[in-house]
């Protein structure tokens, strides 16, 4: 199964994944038409500085993902084929059961749609937007099994 | 950016870019490949790195930080970036004027013996403009004189405007640079001043940092108008040649030698130089010396010598590649450090001549005005030597060039629309708007850029306008781009020119008798000759009995990229112009500065900036903007209405 995974001696802190993934997942695609898109496209992951060390935080898409345990509409799935948790917006009544159980505070409320908003590792692209536009390589797409 | 044919529509770039993929060299686009995705704060200027406590960013997305860690707002950010980038430009082209003052006075001192007053009737008519009584002078008088002044706007210490300033807009213009408290009286410290203000805990007022950006903005407007005026004193004002342009001027059997940057004062020399030293090249083999230019060093010995025009700045590196350029002089501004890497894989010789502008590894001749034919002399000499050592197999130049007739100066113009109105000249150009034969006038300005496809902005806008009777005039490597692609020729005119713009151009060509008929775009120089295009801008409004910010005219930078293009947009913006730039630039991150720069500048100044990537849709905003300036002129003309009328 493909992971997502983190360098941690590569990240800088630069913040493009968060900027790539708000721009994946706007209208446009385009920095200079997103920023005035209404409502502004939102970021599902964040860097966050943990002990001196960057990391960029976002959904690991957990085997035993209690977000999914958790939800009571039956939005928040897991596709087993390709080990992705999601979340099917269109049946998330946004109870928010999600953001309370999640160990990592990797899912987010979006205030204006009332939907819990998560990583959906960029369904339609060849790899995620955080991974490709990483600067510095610091994220990888890599079978789980071969980095210990 | 990926496929090859998405770079370019130059043909002779083109064919270089498929001859670097193939010989594996790498170019400007490759690098721009592995740049991406750029920056998102950068791009959109909500990342601030000027005190030591940052960097800060602004999240443009609205969940992380909403302020820098002084509490700076995304709009402070924006603005303080903008006007540094302004004050960056400022100080190229005003240090570009100061030079060619400095070695003016050398000259007149006697320490600059291989320089001459090329035209003391320029020198007499800019003392006149300026407020210097030339009679019962000798040239050198005058002309000591013009360059005192000139220095005088660099150093002046008491809060009076700026000569070459205020002695070249209309009073109406003065009137509100003064109002506005944007009118600088000292160049550099107009530069100083926006430094100062956009330092850590100083100005935070968006409105207020913009309004000192202007001033710098200004301040680089004198800066570029003393360069173009102490030039043609010192090396002559520009008259119509013609030459010929693109990568096909360079010559197999010669020495090929490429002047490259911006300030003409030693490349002016060594194309003197060269032409005395054809014996030498021929007894190194080579059938003569063939000089050839790149960016505004290009354009201003083209101008004044018609030296070929080999190519724009974006391509640059495939002058190099190929394999004919034997030495490669440059002087200052929009050089590409990657040159001298490149020039390793081949025996051309980079030559860097200014003292604050080197090269780890290339040559350095330390150009001197005291002894600037002996500099030029050295220099000529390392490129008959690199001659001998030019790899034959490596020879690659592509055929595609273009005949181009340049030399437009201002004085040149109004020479030939004296053909048509004797007495005063300009009437020929402002009957023509007057009459609806043409619908206005474009300036096109600007670099090249590898956000947008090279030269295809410049092509198409132009190809836009003229169809829609527009006149154009070009200068930097906006006008590098139409002289490649034979806009600089009269064939053109009968290509793209609408009904109204060739009726115009076919008389005037007859009219004056102008050999082989007047261009389609007509080139007025460098991009410190943007000036030459405001003096024509105030000379219409002035006939017009209005402003710029009243007349048909504006300007666009399809491919704007370097800072230097930021205080001549801003300046163009503040003079009246609407001024299209086809890269964003960054400025989004603030909503407030943007609808400030597009949209409250008009209510200020009468010009704006209109940001827009594709070229179609560019050229509708531009002629929009012409059509609603001569109707908003009709309807004032017919009723008088109160903030209408023009002084």
């Amino acid at each position: 199964m493909k992971e997502i995974f983190v360098r941690l001696s590569k990240c800088v802190g630069c913040r493009q994944c968060e900027i790539s993934c708000a721009l994946m997942h706007s209208e446009s695609h385009d920095i200079h038409r997103a920023v005035w898109e209404r409502p502004l496209p939102r970021q599902r992951v964040r860097v966050t500085r943990e002990a001196g060390e960057y990391f960029p935080l976002r959904c690991f898409h957990c085997e035993d993902a209690p977000c999914v345990e958790a939800c009571i509409s039956g939005a928040m799935r897991i596709d087993e084929d390709v080990g992705r948790v999601y979340n099917d917006t269109s049946r998330c009544v946004g109870c928010h059961m999600c953001v309370m159980v999640c160990p990592y505070g990797s899912i987010q409320i979006h205030e204006g749609e009332k939907v819990a908003l998560k990583c959906d590792r960029c369904p339609d692209e060849k790899e995620p937007a955080c991974v490709r536009d990483c600067p510095t390589r610091a994220l990888l797409v890599r079978e789980g099994a071969l980095i210990v | 950016m990926g496929r090859l044919e998405e770079r370019s529509v130059d043909p002779a770039a083109l064919e270089m870019l498929n001859h670097a993929e193939h010989e594996g060299l790498e170019t400007v686009w490759d690098r721009c490949r592995a740049q991406e995705p750029l920056c998102g704060f950068g791009n959109l200027g909500v990342c601030c790195r000027i005190c030591l406590q940052g960097p800060c960013r602004i999240d443009p997305f609205g969940e992380g930080a909403k302020r820098g860690i002084c509490g700076a707002t995304d709009y402070s950010i924006v603005a303080r970036n903008v006007i540094r980038a302004i004050a960056g430009g400022t100080a190229a082209h005003s240090d570009h004027g100061r030079h060619v003052a400095l070695t003016l006075l050398a000259h007149l001192d006697g320490h600059a013996p291989d320089y001459r007053i090329a035209d003391p009737a320029k020198a007499e008519a800019v003392a006149r403009r300026i407020g210097i009584d030339p009679s019962g002078k000798t040239a050198a008088e005058i002309t000591r004189e013009v360059a005192i002044a000139a220095l005088r706007d660099f150093s002046r210490l008491e809060e009076e405007p700026c000569t070459w300033v205020t002695s070249t807009v209309t009073p109406g213009m003065t009137e509100k640079f003064e109002e506005c408290a944007i009118m600088p009286s000292n160049i550099n410290g107009a530069i100083a001043e926006v430094m100062h203000r956009s330092t850590m805990g100083v100005d935070a007022d968006p409105v207020n940092l913009i309004f000192g950006g202007l001033k710098s903005a200004l301040a680089d407007y004198a800066g570029c108008h003393l360069s173009t005026d102490l030039t043609d004193i010192l090396f002559g004002t520009p008259r119509p040649l013609k030459s010929q342009a693109n990568l096909g001027v360079l010559d197999p059997a010669k020495v090929n030698i490429t002047v490259h940057g911006h300030i003409p004062l030693l490349s002016e020399i060594v194309v003197d130089v060269a032409r005395e030293m054809e014996d030498e090249a021929r007894a190194a083999g080579a059938a003569g010396i063939n000089v050839v230019g790149i960016c505004c060093t290009a354009n201003e010995v083209l101008m004044r010598k018609g030296v070929p025009l080999a190519t724009n700045f974006i391509a640059q590196e495939l002058a190099i590649m190929t394999g004919a350029v034997d030495a490669i002089i440059v002087d200052l501004q929009c050089i590409m450090p990657a040159l001298k890497t490149l020039c390793e894989c081949f025996h051309t010789k980079l030559i860097t001549t200014i003292p604050f502008s080197k090269i780890p590894g290339a040559y350095h001749v330390d150009f001197r005005e005291e002894r600037a034919k002996e500099s030029a002399r050295r220099i000529v000499k390392l490129a008959i030597e690199a001659f001998r050592e030019r790899d034959r197999s490596k020879v690659h130049i592509p055929q595609a060039k273009n005949e181009v007739i340049a030399g437009f100066s201002l004085e040149a113009m109004l020479g030939i629309f004296a053909s048509i109105n004797k007495e005063k000249p300009i009437r020929a150009l402002v009957d023509a708007i007057e009459d609806g034969e043409i619908r206005g006038i474009a300036l096109f300005a600007g670099c090249t850029n590898t956000k947008a496809k090279h030269d295809d902005g410049h092509l198409t806008i132009a190809r836009e306008l003229a169809k829609n009777d527009v006149f154009i005039v070009a200068t930097g490597c906006a006008a590098g781009a139409m002289a490649k692609a034979g806009y600089m020729t009269s064939g053109a005119v009968d290509e793209f020119a609408g009904p109204g713009l060739k009726r115009f151009l076919h008389r005037l060509s007859e009219a004056s008798g102008f050999e082989g008929g007047l261009p389609l775009a007509f080139h007025m120089g460098s991009c410190v000759d943007n000036s030459r295009a405001v003096d024509l801008a105030v000379m219409i409004a002035k006939e017009m009995g209005a402003d710029i910010c009243d007349i048909p005219y504006v300007a666009t930078a399809p491919e704007a990229m370097h800072e230097k293009a930021v205080s001549i947009g801003s300046w163009a913006v503040t003079l009246g112009f609407p001024t299209h730039v086809g890269v964003i630039p960054p400025v989004y991150g603030s909503t407030l500065v943007t609808e400030v720069v597009t949209k409250i500048a008009e209510d200020v100044f009468g010009g704006y900036f209109i940001l827009e990537t594709d070229p179609m849709k560019a050229s509708a905003k531009l002629i929009e903007a012409l059509d609603y300036r001569n109707w908003r002129r009709k309807y004032s003309a017919a009723s008088p209405a109160e903030g209408l009328v023009a002084e």
